[in-house]
């Protein structure tokens, strides 16, 4: 099961994790995300080098304004607290991991 | 060896995988990315019979696993080429990884959208730029945007925005529009919607994220730039990508009739990336049943 992360944790779960973490910006009514989301769970179980949570931008919209969201599914990788990189649409399993492992 | 090979999962090569199942042939559906097509990106479908209201998620959900527990076998790879058996009784069907054989191939790739090709659209996408109006624009409530086309899309994009964003300019090659009449008068009813015409999209301009857009006038060669946070992207669509063997058309959709039978015997195009008038959910379903048809007829043939 993947996390899901409001602007409450988001520094505690996020910014402060000594793994880098994999946030998943997604909405109940967007359909590629509901589409990502089994490969997501698939990969944040057999992934341990890194974390893998979800924030919500409906209910989140502060977090998804913070970090100029501005399309989803918007997946963003934070590494010491920062960002590092991001994805944005759908993409194959082969091509997530490649993008997890920069 | 299987009967038949499905090159895309969309609604298209979904329903032809069921119909060639119902046919009791062995079937094989490459997909790029994942089942169900264009269609996951819409949060309502209103006009597929039977079906109200759905989305699209739903729907290619539904068709999917319809075709699944009906025994068609899925792998997720990219087909990129197609070439005849020597003794002409077979394809075969490679993709990055793997090569399958199959009697016969159905092509169901569908369609995508077209890109204004700017050198930095790319870069973009998700960062200001989006070709899809239903599934970006909750991210420019109160923003600046325009919409570049002028067909039914991009009219009924617009429409959308005007009810969220502070802005809509209409950037629109043309001095009218192709989309309906009756859109097109709302628009003008809408204060915060102004029409830009007789111009395109130059320039994106950007700093990390767009922050405006070029528009050239192409009666006087003059440029100006709209100060805009979105640019939707509505100038229709283009066959997917496929560069296997088969006719087109100048269009680039494959050249193949209602019976859906390309230029090579065995292999058939269904769905949006065939030529046609139009591309929608039930004409897709309606050619997958017709290639499928067809297909397990050319195999019959073979004998
Ligand atoms: C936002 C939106 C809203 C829409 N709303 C409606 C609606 O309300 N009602 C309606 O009837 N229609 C609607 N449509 C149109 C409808 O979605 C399409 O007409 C339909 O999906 C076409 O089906 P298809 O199977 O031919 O192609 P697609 O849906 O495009 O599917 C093609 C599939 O092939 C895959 N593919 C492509 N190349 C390869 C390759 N080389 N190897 C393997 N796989 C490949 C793709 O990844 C894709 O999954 C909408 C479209 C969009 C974009």
């Amino acid at each position: 099961m993947i996390k899901e992360v409001t602007t409450a944790t988001f520094e505690e779960e996020v910014l402060s994790s000594d793994k880098p973490v994999l946030v998943d910006f997604n909405a109940d009514w967007c359909g590629p995300c509901q589409m990502l989301k089994p490969t997501l769970d698939k990969l944040a179980d057999e992934l341990d080098n890194v974390k893998v949570v979800s924030v919500n931008i409906d209910r989140e919209d502060d977090l998804a304004y913070k970090y100029s969201v501005s399309s989803i599914p918007c997946l963003v990788m934070f590494e010491g607290g920062n960002e590092t990189r991001r994805s944005i649409g759908l993409k194959p399993r082969p091509e997530l991991i490649k993008f997890i492992n920069g | 060896m299987y009967d038949i090979i499905i090159i895309g999962a969309g609604p298209a090569g979904l329903t032809a995988a069921i119909y060639a199942r119902r046919a009791s042939k062995s079937v094989l559906v490459l997909e790029a990315l994942t089942y169900g097509g264009q269609i996951i990106n819409t949060p309502s479908i209103a006009n597929y019979p039977a079906a109200p209201d759905i989305s699209g998620f739903e729907f290619a959900t539904k068709v999917y696993e319809q075709a699944e527990a009906l025994g068609a076998e899925f792998v997720y790879e990219k087909a990129a080429d197609i070439q005849r058996s020597e003794n002409g009784a077979s394809f075969f069907v490679k993709t990055d990884e793997n090569e399958y054989e199959g009697k016969a191939v159905i092509i169901a790739a569908g369609s995508v959208n077209r890109k204004l090709g700017l050198p930095n659209e790319e870069e973009l996408v998700g960062r200001g730029v989006s070709y899809c109006a239903t599934c970006d624009g909750a991210f420019y409530r109160g923003k600046r945007t325009a919409v570049a086309g002028g067909g039914n899309t991009a009219l009924e994009d617009a429409l959308y925005l005007a009810d969220l964003a502070e802005k809509v300019y209409i950037v629109h090659r043309r001095d009218a529009f192709r989309g309906e009449e009756t859109t097109v008068n709302a628009l003008k009813q809408r204060p915060n919607v102004e029409f830009v015409l007789n111009s395109s999209v130059t320039k994106l301009c950007a700093d990390k994220k767009l922050t405006g857009i070029e528009v050239t006038d192409k009666n006087t060669g003059e440029t100006r730039e709209l100060a805009v946070d979105g640019l939707f992207v509505a100038i229709g669509r283009v066959p997917s990508d496929i560069g296997f063997n088969v006719g087109t058309r100048d269009s680039g959709y494959i050249d193949a009739g209602e019976d859906c039978r390309t230029n090579v015997p065995g292999i058939f195009a269904a769905g949006d990336c065939r030529e046609k008038e139009v591309r929608q959910l039930v004409t897709a379903a309606a050619d997958g049943a017709v290639a499928a048809t067809e297909a397990v007829r050319y195999i019959a043939s073979l004998r």
